[in-house]
């Protein structure tokens, strides 16, 4: 029941957001805010309780969940299930909740009822895509998220927002039915051999399919999930409907919206189709390896800030990609690191550019020159989660890009080479930044407010969790641990992608258990 | 024909009552209100009597109507919209010039029309239904007599109506020659035996027969009328076209196609296979380049009939169900979509070009919430009934396989989206970059008009939330139907 509470309270804040937006601006910012507060603490409460209780109840998949008959005669449940990695993914959605209703505090001076309302909605879609185990519901959820984000770009983006919006919708919709119709194939063979009606993710899983059709409805699956990530040659409506997008609006797309690719080719891709999965996993990973180096050089090129860091988020969402399609526990744990700290650096990033543009009027590169000399310490927060995002050791993107190389490693070498590289073009470009907006000298002569108390409040934390992550990601492992082994186990059947013959690692894996016993899970 | 037979066509006799206590009523005392007040009652009374000749049915009252579960569902669909209707109808004629009482008379003979063939498995019950229908649109179309447009939509549709009735005419002429019966369930014995196969009249007459229902559901190629009708008649009376005309004639091809068994044809498959893509993507990729609000939703309606077509071509009991369900949501939509022009519309023109939605949702955002979610829901966005009827739709093409005509649908609704987009995008255009800095003068939503409205988006987002209900009601209304 919980779980609809989490969906419902967000609900009812947007409806109630909508209609005080007609009195005044301020009530909108005041309900939302305080809506994503609760569901925060509920989604912390379920989080320590889980931990208590883990070592008893490892054995049940769901710590939580809501099942709910919706549509009976075609087998429909209002299923909604909460497991670790569902827990990790509420949690990250309604911080990065908070941070976007304060982020849009200043920002957002026109519609604001409605803003909220959209805001509002786009997380209880979010919410409801994380954790539903109906695919019916998944899909319902999965479609719910987008006309709100479109909203959000359209009215309140910038200068291109139109074009933005559609393009960003276009993609996302056509997918989503590609989607749509492998989950009713799959519903429809599956009853064809039980003869039941059902959408039950786990009635689902192991579903005798032919190795033809297998493969694509994985591709119906694959194709909205990465369309989503986003994942080359699929990118190209990201980097615009970020530009475009209000600073709520980049934040939640990058921090949330990808992540609900990754989380559905975790939780759908792989455990449904494994055998597909594993055969595709080669083209997968290279697409993958493609994104994170082009992701990178294309970054590089920009001379728009918030252009810049979205084509960051191409190269970054590159590794979760080729680390799920690696599909051994330290991949994962990688991947789940790396989806975690991508979302909180780049959504810090998003903010940090907005503030700049509400401050400067530009996201120009060139226009901007010697910021450290006014704005200090807004530089030094911006320094700081730029070099998170490329991976400084210490901070969470570390963890997460290191691990899923470690995991890539024992399936290809050749793969880990290349996504290594991706690294490397991504500190040149985080450089140049560095050094063309904030060092030099002042020469536009700016004077600026620097970080406010409302900024420092968003900032802090999220730089506190980050260093966090980065020292000790242990309880983040923890909790994701049990859902990992449940996921892998669905996808048991072949052994899955293990490409290089096992014995070659044994010595490797000796040695790295002896640097770091959490990292060699398997042994277990 | 006896007493039972009398409860069994209820329904159709208390709506030909009521055109003719209205028309009566018109003579004695001409006022706008009573016409609407008497033309309201005799829907409800005639909604009421569908419970009365439930407890008759499944029967078949004389050769030529059926009343079953299936006939009476439809009914209440049509009596219900037709309610709506006339609510929208009476905002709508307050602000014109002219005789506004008659138009109810044409409402409920239409409104008879349509319920005819909804019951009728008789060629003859068939052509009648049709024609009451169509004589009393061939007024509803050019109503406002003051308007040119409305006019150019009357003759227009006359003259293709009368031409494509012929056709359907001689079509039944062809097979009655061949088979020698009018009646349904005859002439699937005789399809099911093979005796018609050798029969070499039955395939002309087949086209023929597809060709008149192909007119009147305005699906390509015979959709030419759809977009002028659509532009030139008054908009709630484009909302009657729209809805209660189609939807009794999908409900008639249902019948007639599966009761027969005609639809197991493989050529019938392949022509309908063709239409229903030439639909959708005709109807699609024209309503992109269209600038007019009704136009579009012209051409959207188009591409719609397609997509309910895929769902017909599935066959059988699911079929039945996801294409009666799409209606319904469709009709929710469409009367929705329908009923936000006519309340925008003033006594000179109708609120038909995009200016006329630039910026509305800063001016009247209620009106323009609501019209967003029709939008939405025609493009099948959840939340909204038009969701689940595509889902259904879908789901009904991929049990039976047809992937070639469920990609053709993906393909194209997403072209769809583009030009439901573009009047979101004119509607939520700021008001400064609009120029219209003050409120436009709309007259002001009407008390009747906004409860209709209101209750349709209740209900549009009910079905889209719950549809359980509905879906149980749909199955039994279709399980009734005799599929061969």
């Amino acid at each position: 029941m919980i779980l609809v509470w989490l969906i419902a309270i967000l609900l009812v804040a947007g409806i109630l957001a909508e209609i005080s937006g007609r009195i005044s601006t301020l009530w909108p910012r005041v309900i939302s805010l305080a809506a994503v507060i609760i569901d925060f603490a509920i989604a912390l409460a379920l989080w320590r309780e889980n931990s208590a209780g883990i070592t008893l109840a490892t054995q049940s998949e769901w710590f939580r969940q809501v099942d709910w008959a919706w549509v009976p005669q075609y087998g429909i449940h209002f299923h909604l299930a909460m497991d670790g990695l569902s827990l990790l993914m509420v949690v990250l959605t309604f911080l990065l909740g908070i941070m976007s209703v304060l982020a849009s505090w200043k920002e957002i001076q026109e519609g604001v009822g409605f803003f909220h309302f959209n805001l509002m909605l786009i997380l209880a879609g979010i919410v409801g895509v994380f954790l539903a185990v109906d695919l019916f519901l998944f899909y319902f959820m999965w479609e719910l998220m987008l006309v709100p984000m479109y909203f959000l770009i359209a009215i309140w983006g910038h200068e291109r927002r139109i074009y933005a919006a559609v393009k960003f919708f276009l993609f996302t919709q056509i997918s989503g039915l590609f989607m749509l119709i492998a989950i009713l194939t799959l519903y429809f063979i599956h009853h064809g051999v039980s003869g039941v009606y059902s959408f039950e993710y786990k009635d689902l899983l192991g579903t005798a399919l032919t190795p033809h059709t297998a493969m694509l409805l994985m591709l119906g699956f694959f194709v909205a999930f990465a369309v989503k990530l986003p994942m080359f040659p699929f990118h190209t409506w990201l980097p615009d409907a970020h530009t475009e997008a209000p600073t709520a609006g980049s934040v939640i797309l990058a921090g949330l919206l990808l992540k609900t690719g990754a989380y559905g080719m975790l939780r759908f891709v792989v455990p449904l189709f494994p055998g597909a999965a594993h055969q595709f996993a080669p083209i997968a990973m290279l697409l993958g390896v493609i994104g994170i180096i082009y992701g990178s050089v294309l970054a590089f090129g920009q001379t728009d800030l918030k252009r810049l860091v979205a084509y960051t988020s191409v190269s970054h969402l590159g590794f979760a990609l080729v680390g799920i399609f690696a599909w051994n526990p330290i991949a994962l744990q990688g991947v789940i690191i790396v989806m975690i700290a991508h979302g909180i650096s780049t959504g810090a990033l998003f903010m940090l550019v907005g503030e700049l543009q509400e401050r400067t009027h530009t996201r120009e590169m060139d226009r901007l020159h010697g910021l450290w000399a006014t704005i200090p310490a807004m530089s030094g927060v911006f320094m700081f989660f730029a070099l998170a995002s490329i991976g400084l050791p210490g901070l969470g993107d570390f963890i997460g890009e290191f691990l899923t190389l470690l995991g890539t490693y024992r399936v290809s070498l050749g793969v880990t080479i290349a996504a290594a590289i991706g690294i490397l073009i991504s500190t040149l470009y985080t450089l140049k930044v560095i050094q063309r907006a904030f060092h030099g000298p002042n020469t536009h002569q700016w004077t600026l407010p620097d970080l406010g108390k409302r900024e420092l409040v968003m900032m802090v934390p999220m730089m506190l969790i980050l260093l966090g992550i980065g020292l000790y990601p242990q309880p983040l492992f923890k909790t994701f641990e049990p859902a990992m082994r449940k996921l892998q186990q669905y996808a048991a059947p072949q052994p899955v992608l293990t490409v290089v013959p096992d014995t070659h690692h044994v010595p490797y894996r000796q040695d790295a258990s002896r640097d770091d016993s959490e990292m060699n899970l398997e042994r277990r | 024909m006896n007493g039972a037979d009398l409860i069994a066509i209820l329904p159709l006799l208390v709506l030909t009552a009521a055109a003719v206590v209205v028309m009566v009523a018109i003579c004695i005392r001409r006022s706008h209100l009573l016409a609407v007040w008497l033309t309201a009652a005799g829907l409800v009374l005639a909604f009421a009597s569908l419970w009365k000749s439930a407890s008759a049915a499944p029967t078949q009252a004389t050769p030529l109507l059926i009343i079953d579960g299936y006939a009476l569902f439809y009914m209440g669909l049509i009596i219900a919209a037709t309610f709506v209707t006339v609510i929208l109808c009476y905002g709508y004629l307050e602000n014109q010039q002219g005789y506004r009482e008659e138009l109810y008379v044409l409402v409920l003979t239409a409104a008879l029309g349509s319920c005819v063939m909804v019951a009728s498995n008789h060629f003859v019950s068939f052509f009648l239904g049709l024609e009451i229908l169509s004589v009393a649109l061939y007024a509803m179309n050019a109503y406002v007599c003051s308007r040119k447009i409305s006019l150019e939509a009357g003759i227009k549709y006359l003259v293709l109506a009368a031409a494509s009735a012929a056709f359907l005419l001689f079509g039944m002429a062809l097979i009655y020659a061949q088979l020698g019966t009018l009646q349904f369930g005859q002439i699937a014995s005789m399809l099911m035996s093979g005796v018609a196969y050798e029969k070499t009249l039955i395939y002309p007459g087949m086209a023929l027969m597809i060709t008149g229902i192909g007119f009147k559901l305005g699906v390509v190629p015979f959709h030419m009328w759809t977009p002028d009708v659509y532009e030139g008649a008054p908009a709630p009376v484009t909302a009657f076209v729209a809805t209660i005309s189609k939807g009794g004639m999908v409900a008639l091809l249902l019948r007639y196609f599966y009761e027969t068994g005609a639809y197991r044809l493989h050529s019938v498959f392949v022509v309908f296979s063709i239409i229903a893509i030439a639909s959708m993507v005709a109807g699609n990729l024209l309503a992109l380049l269209q600038n007019n609000v009704k136009r579009i939703l012209a051409y959207s309606s188009i591409a719609h009939l397609g997509y309910i077509l895929v769902a017909f071509l599935a066959g059988g009991n699911r079929a039945a169900e996801a294409v009666t369900f799409y209606l319904v949501a469709y009709f929710v939509t469409t009367l929705g979509a329908f009923g936000v022009v006519s309340v925008l519309s003033n006594d000179d023109r109708d609120a038909d070009s995009m200016e006329d939605y630039e910026g509305l949702f800063w001016r009247r955002p209620v009106l323009a919430g609501i019209f967003t979610l029709m939008l939405l829901s025609l493009a099948g966005i959840p939340l909204t009934a038009g969701f689940i009827g595509k889902f259904f739709v879908i789901a009904a093409g991929t049990s039976a396989s047809l992937y070639g005509l469920i990609f053709v649908l993906v393909v194209t609704s997403v072209v769809g989206l583009f030009y439901y987009l573009r009047i979101l995008v004119a509607m939520y255009r700021p008001l400064a970059e609009t120029g219209k800095t003050a409120p436009v003068a709309h007259p002001s939503l009407s008390r009747s008009g906004s409860f209709a409205l209101a209750g349709l988006t209740v209900l549009l987002v009910w079905i889209g939330v719950y549809p359980g209900p509905f879906l149980d009601a749909i199955q039994r209304a279709v399980s009734t139907l005799r599929i061969f």
